[in-house]
């Protein structure tokens, strides 16, 4: 677990962040740019100093009231936003920079490293030969060689374009399936999160606004997410079976079967599905006669006005939450009502993995 | 040819030299790198001391050197009572007004490349576990090649060519503080033009030479000011 209780004081901003995440699995840190996510990152690295504050990572201590460990001490892996990779060096001499310095790294842990983010074609080149999505793959290895006991990413991809984007997140992918340490992811992308996070923790203002479990934090309507124009619920499923007359999989998750356009993903594979809360409508009886495949029985859980015409209805199936953004017609014609059984006709999914 | 003087000049001329600069760039390099690093009110009261040399004509300076390491200076009693001896007129005195007198053409060039260097490269080697003084000598000094250049070649140029301090607290004496702008002064006042342009003209070609180098290395440089 990680425990953190800092305050930095910088020039007309202040970081107030308090919150713990869990050990393993990406931590999105998530909110408008100047809100302070990467003050935040820089604050548990060490390179920004507050007067007070704890900050424990597993087993280490790194700040307390009488100590302050300094950043080279830490047993971190920081990967700037653009790379920074040294210049006076090749990508050999970047990686060797580390090896050096620490004792004890093996050569399978190395290989291990390298093959993780496909190094070896890239390990004699100048730095200035490199991608922007190379120039990452390399500075996430240099960090990935101090064995560290947390990842932090500071909008690794912000700087990309689409096809350098695309190219890293499979990177990425392998990042959060093949890693046991926690990682601090920090965005302000929506598709990035969607796709990468476990757990979001909102930042707005140098405060932590919210924190805990993806799902949750898209569904709560006491968070901004659930109310930004693009609300989303997402979950988890696994490839079950494929209906080849057809050319549709069926997706199993908590609440039942997805049946989606096949895309050739083998059976028992894990997907990440997304539905969008306006790709989501409620009828109060299981409608036969209709177009759409995806119908599930769930439970109203609550409703808020969404602007002036339109709520937004938060509904559990199974244990799953999921939203719903309906007109305000709608839900008073179909007098909507927290506890209220319906079915729910989900429209178009998105798998994300 | 050359005369047994002109020989003894010559080699006090390069000893000095490269003592001076190796003592200059053992002295300039953390004083560059403080002033490129710190945020300290009143660094410009440094900077101004430095650069003091680049615009007092050398015989002023040459006299408060004499006035401070000289005979009857407080400085040279104390080193009396330890038993030894005032160092003006010495070669030890020479070196100490050269490396006075070429401080400002290598701290400036070293001040320059230090502040070019970008913090967030510091921060990368701190992530990496490099220790602050392992980060100084693996990334700013490598970073700082072009300055470290410069600064070397304009510091055993500069003190290859002065004059007046060397006047003032040297003394000419053969091969202690003869040097080689004195001997071409003295050819000159003998009316012996041959052994001065000789001596004149060696000069002129290695330090045209010595420009070059720097030049080629560094595209930008600037020896009057630093650029922020």
């Amino acid at each position: 677990m990680i425990e953190c209780k800092l305050n930095i004081q910088l020039e007309g901003f202040k970081l107030d962040a308090k919150f713990t995440i869990p050990d393993k699995g990406i931590t999105v840190v998530f909110g408008p740019s100047g809100s302070g996510k990467t003050t935040l990152l820089r604050a548990i690295a060490g390179l920004e100093k507050g007067d007070t504050g704890f900050l424990k990572v597993g087993d280490s201590i790194w700040q307390s009231d009488h100590n302050f460990v300094p950043t080279h001490k830490r047993q971190i892996g920081y990967v700037f936003q653009d790379a920074a990779l040294f210049d006076h060096l090749n990508v050999e001499g970047n990686l060797d920079y580390v090896i050096k310095r620490k004792t004890g790294l093996t050569e399978d842990f190395i290989d291990s490293i390298y093959t993780l983010l496909d190094i070896t074609p890239l390990i004699n080149r100048s730095t200035v030969q490199l991608s922007g999505g190379e120039k990452q793959r390399v500075a996430i290895a240099r960090a990935l060689l101090t064995k560290p006991k947390i990842l932090l990413l500071d909008e690794p991809l912000s700087a990309l374009d689409l096809k350098r984007k695309n190219e890293i997140l499979p990177y990425l992918d392998s990042l959060h399936s093949q890693l046991n340490i926690p990682i601090l992811y920090v965005t302000h992308s929506q598709d990035e999160t969607s796709r990468l996070a476990d757990h979001i923790m909102l930042i707005e203002d140098g405060k932590i606004i919210g924190n805990g479990p993806i799902n949750e934090m898209l569904t709560r309507f006491d968070l901004p997410l659930s109310h930004s124009g693009n609300a989303i619920s997402i979950f988890d499923a696994r490839v079950m079976s494929r209906d080849t007359d057809f050319n549709l999989m069926h997706l199993e998750f908590k609440g039942g079967q997805f049946v989606v356009p096949d895309n050739k993903l083998p059976i028992e594979s894990l997907v990440r599905i997304r539905v969008a809360a306006r790709d989501v409508s409620i009828t109060k009886k299981k409608q036969t006669d209709t177009s759409i495949l995806n119908i599930f029985p769930a439970v109203v859980e609550e409703i808020v006005p969404e602007g002036d015409a339109q709520v937004m209805v938060r509904l559990t199936l199974k244990g799953v939450v999921l939203l719903a953004c309906l007109t305000r017609k709608s839900a008073s014609s179909l007098k909507l009502d927290q506890g209220l059984s319906v079915f729910i006709q989900v429209k178009s999914v998105a798998i994300l993995s | 040819m050359l005369s047994e003087l002109d020989v003894s000049a010559i080699i006090v001329t390069i000893k000095l030299a490269f003592v001076s600069t190796a003592i200059l760039i053992a002295i300039g390099t953390p004083l560059a790198w403080w002033l490129s690093q710190t945020k300290f009110k009143f660094k410009v009261i440094f900077e101004a001391i430095i650069a003091l040399p680049l615009i007092l004509p050398p015989t002023v300076l040459g006299f408060y050197l004499l006035m401070t390491l000289g005979s009857n200076s407080p400085l040279a009693r104390v080193l009396e009572s330890f038993g030894g001896s005032s160092i003006a007129f010495t070669f030890s005195g020479l070196v100490v007004g050269s490396v006075i007198y070429s401080l400002p053409f290598v701290v400036q060039p070293l001040q320059n490349s230090f502040s070019s260097v970008k913090r967030q490269s510091m921060e990368v080697a701190a992530t990496l576990g490099a220790s602050k003084l392992d980060r100084f000598f693996t990334v700013a000094v490598p970073l700082s090649r072009s300055g470290f250049v410069t600064a070397g070649v304009l510091g055993f140029a500069h003190t290859v060519g002065e004059f007046g301090v060397v006047l003032m607290i040297g003394g000419n004496i053969p091969g202690e503080t003869g040097v080689l702008s004195i001997a071409i002064y003295d050819h000159v006042e003998a009316m012996e033009y041959a052994q001065a342009h000789l001596l004149a003209g060696g000069l002129l070609v290695t330090s045209f030479v010595m420009l070059i180098f720097v030049y080629l290395f560094n595209r930008h440089f600037s020896i009057m000011r630093y650029k922020d």
